[in-house]
């Protein structure tokens, strides 16, 4: 329940409940129904327009049982598993923090009060308590990383706060990595290790169809208590550990992090920039996707008789070119400077603003470009020819 | 300290509001708000820091505060009309009301330029944001060593706060320079870019603490002729500009490499920007 960055590792051991327990998939739909019975509404995968996204989940019956993702740059397709794996794909399109900061939201509306005068009336939200089902490892650093954005700074979004104080996390350890995924490269998953009330790990062959549950919070232990559970067995953790660990070894993808912030904003004239910049269409569908970007937007409007206004917040991207306007025009016109921004931003700059990198491997700004231009290639081939040196200093010229 | 500080807190993104007490044009694409805010609320700020002005129904921006820092019981805002809400908001009288969120960013270093020779060099509209360190400097003439203000505007119709330019240029401890880019008949002063006021100017090198606002492009030529009379790099400031959307450090628009330029700037001690300065597009 609380922000993942302040708690510990370690699973909380409660009295009378488990810090570990086995479940059979059937006990799927009481998990659903106990959250749904305690308030929360629950969200989870489901499959869409060919698609697995996240949405209102009511009984495991809507989960895509049986159904794996093949992903791979700008490719995305659904393919049936030869198992009943609930959990079996990786990630989709969408991520969890269509759910903490909303695509759009009203921030306050305002109200004309006689001539040249107007009252302003603040946006009252009451967050509804919501339950994420199968937030893979990656999407909980991302998490943590909007908490650190969102919570963490001078200034807190207050409504991203009380929607993250309502949110109850059920994580889900990988079994299945996409071609897409270099999250181990990032370290920050396929194994889940903080941030969780509840973690699951699916197992499924020819004998058994079972989730070893483990807790991370009371909340998440409180909740284990109301299953039909049986103790973990060393045998039960083993087997889960290695189906992770397999996912981790079955990784294609991998971004070589090693000075990468200095890499990166030394060479913010490298030819590589401009290359990348006459592939990338600036279409924003990265930054859409992508777990930690957090860019929003304004917009001001106002019914017709021009009595009430309001001022609502929205998504936005650094690849528009309306982002850096200033008087006179963009900052960034050119696609070099807007693709060199989102890159030196992800996996350098957010490294000084927040301590830590803006990317978590999780590979959808891969699969959903649309001409599958790939961060980890375009690392690799600024690496490949950087000067060797790449020194800051030298930057100014005085 | 700061008046919406509660507010600004709970909801850092709701504005309060403000009736326009006075309004004054300044040249002939600028003018200068007096604010007084809604419940007689005090305003408190230090010099460089700015507001987001929200015209009803069109939109919101930052404009920096060019009043008096000791003053509380009215809010100004110096503002050139360039487009969209910079123009409605020179269409409201006084009476208006308009949203006020803040004061929000980083501060000239006043304090810190204490016993040194101080330089301010404003292009423009530059010297809005400027004019609470003249308050500052003239109220505590004697923390400073010699002063001198460097104005730059594009002709002498531009320049902004000529009374009180003239007042200050009457003082004996003070040194103003003006240059306009063309002049008029009535024009007897400098002409030419500012940056050629720089090499003349009566300041210690060693010693002096130069303020800087105006056109980014502007900036980069003062700095360099700074630089070229061997002011270093950490006894230069710059107020930077970039679009912003929510002032807090939140929305994204204003940043500038590792910086968020609406809380970690505007004001920026030149060392801590540098290595991006002079990297095109960053
Ligand atoms: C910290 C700071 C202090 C400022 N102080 C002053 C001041 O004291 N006086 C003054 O006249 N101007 C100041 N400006 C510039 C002022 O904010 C812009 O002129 C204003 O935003 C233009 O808005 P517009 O809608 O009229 O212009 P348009 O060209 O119609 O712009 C549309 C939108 O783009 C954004 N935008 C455009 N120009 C800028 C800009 N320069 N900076 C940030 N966002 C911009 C705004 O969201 C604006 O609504 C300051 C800017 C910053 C960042
Ligand atoms: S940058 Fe790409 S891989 Fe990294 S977190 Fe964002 S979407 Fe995932
Ligand atoms: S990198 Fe790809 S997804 Fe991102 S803006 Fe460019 S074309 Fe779109
Ligand atoms: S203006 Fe939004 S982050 Fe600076």
């Amino acid at each position: 329940m609380e922000a993942s960055a302040q708690q510990e590792e370690k699973p909380v051991a409660v009295e009378g409940g488990l810090r570990t327990g086995m479940i059979n998939a059937t006990e799927m739909q009481r998990l659903i129904d106990v959250l749904r019975k305690e308030g929360y509404q629950v969200l989870g995968p489901l499959l869409r327009d060919g698609a697995i996204v996240y949405d209102e989940v009511e009984a495991a019956g809507d989960l895509p049982a049986g159904w794996m993702d093949e992903q791979e740059g700008g490719v995305y397709h659904l393919k049936r598993r030869d198992d009943d794996a609930l959990f079996g794909f990786a990630v989709g399109p969408h991520s969890w923090k269509r759910y903490l900061f909303p695509p759009m939201r009203r921030l306050w509306q305002a109200e004309r009060k006689g001539k040249g005068k107007f009252r302003v009336i603040p946006e009252e939200e009451t967050p509804q308590r919501r339950a994420f089902l199968g937030v893979r490892a990656c999407e909980l650093a991302a998490i943590a990383i909007q908490d650190r954005i969102f919570m963490q700074g001078p200034y807190v979004d207050p409504v991203y706060a009380a929607r993250r104080q309502n949110t109850v996390i059920v994580a889900v350890n990988c079994g299945h990595a996409a071609a897409t995924c270099f999250c181990a490269s990032m370290d920050t998953g396929p194994q889940v290790r903080q941030g969780f009330d509840l973690a699951l790990t699916e197992i499924v062959d020819a004998e058994r169809h079972v989730f070893l549950v483990e807790t991370g919070t009371e909340t998440g232990a409180a909740l284990l208590a109301k299953l039909e559970a049986r103790p973990a067995t060393n045998d039960d953790l083993a087997e889960a550990r290695r189906i992770v660990e397999r996912t981790a070894e079955s990784m294609q993808r991998s971004l070589d992090t090693t000075d990468v912030h200095d890499l990166l904003l030394g060479n913010l004239d490298h030819p590589r920039w401009d290359e990348v910049a006459d592939r990338c269409l600036a279409c924003t569908n990265c930054t859409m996707v992508c777990p930690t970007c957090f860019c929003s937007t304004v917009e001001d409007l106002t019914d017709l008789s021009g009595k009430t206004a309001e001022r609502v917040q929205l998504w936005d991207s650094c690849f528009s070119m309306q982002y850096s306007y200033i008087h006179g025009g963009s900052v960034r016109m050119s696609g070099m400077a807007r693709y060199r921004q989102w890159l030196t931003h992800k996996l350098a700059s957010w490294i000084d603003q927040f301590g830590t990198s803006g990317c978590v491997g999780c590979g959808r700004c891969i699969t959903w470009c649309p001409v599958g231009i790939d961060l980890t290639e375009e690392v690799r081939a600024i690496r490949a020819t950087a000067p060797p040196a790449p020194a800051l200093e030298d930057e100014s010229e005085y | 300290m700061f008046m919406t500080n509660g507010q600004v807190a709970a909801r850092p993104m709701t504005p309060v509001v403000g009736r326009i007490r006075r309004r004054r044009r300044e040249t002939q694409d600028t003018f200068t708000l007096e604010i007084e805010l809604e419940k007689k609320r005090r305003f408190s700020f230090a010099p460089g820091q700015f507001n987001m002005l929200y015209v009803f129904g069109v939109g919101e921006v930052p404009i920096s505060i060019s009043g008096d820092p000791a003053e509380s019981d009215v809010v100004r805002h110096t503002t050139r009309e360039v487009g969209v809400v910079t123009g409605a908001m020179r269409g409201l009288k006084e009476g208006d009301y308009l949203g006020i969120r803040g004061p929000f960013g980083s501060a000239w270093p006043v304090e810190e330029a204490e016993g040194r020779d101080v330089v301010v060099i404003a292009g423009g509209i530059g010297l809005a944001p400027l004019r609470p360190v003249l308050y500052h400097l003239m109220d505590h003439r004697e923390r400073y060593n010699r002063v001198t203000i460097l104005y730059g505007a594009r002709t002498p119709e531009d320049i902004l706060y000529k009374q009180e330019l003239g007042r200050w240029s009457a003082r004996l401890d003070v040194e103003v320079f003006a240059t306009v880019d063309r002049a008029t008949r009535t024009w007897h002063g400098n002409v030419g870019v500012i940056t050629t006021l720089i090499p003349r100017a009566p300041f210690d090198p060693k010693n002096a603490l130069a303020m800087v606002c105006g056109p980014e492009i502007m900036m980069h030529f003062c700095v360099r002729e700074l630089h070229r009379r061997g002011v270093t790099s950490d006894r230069i400031f710059v107020s930077m500009e970039r679009n912003m959307q929510c002032a807090i450090g939140l929305c994204g628009h204003c940043q500038y490499g590792p910086h968020f330029v609406c809380k970690d700037g505007p004001v920026f001690r030149f060392d801590q920007i540098e290595e991006f300065f002079s990297v095109r597009e960053f």
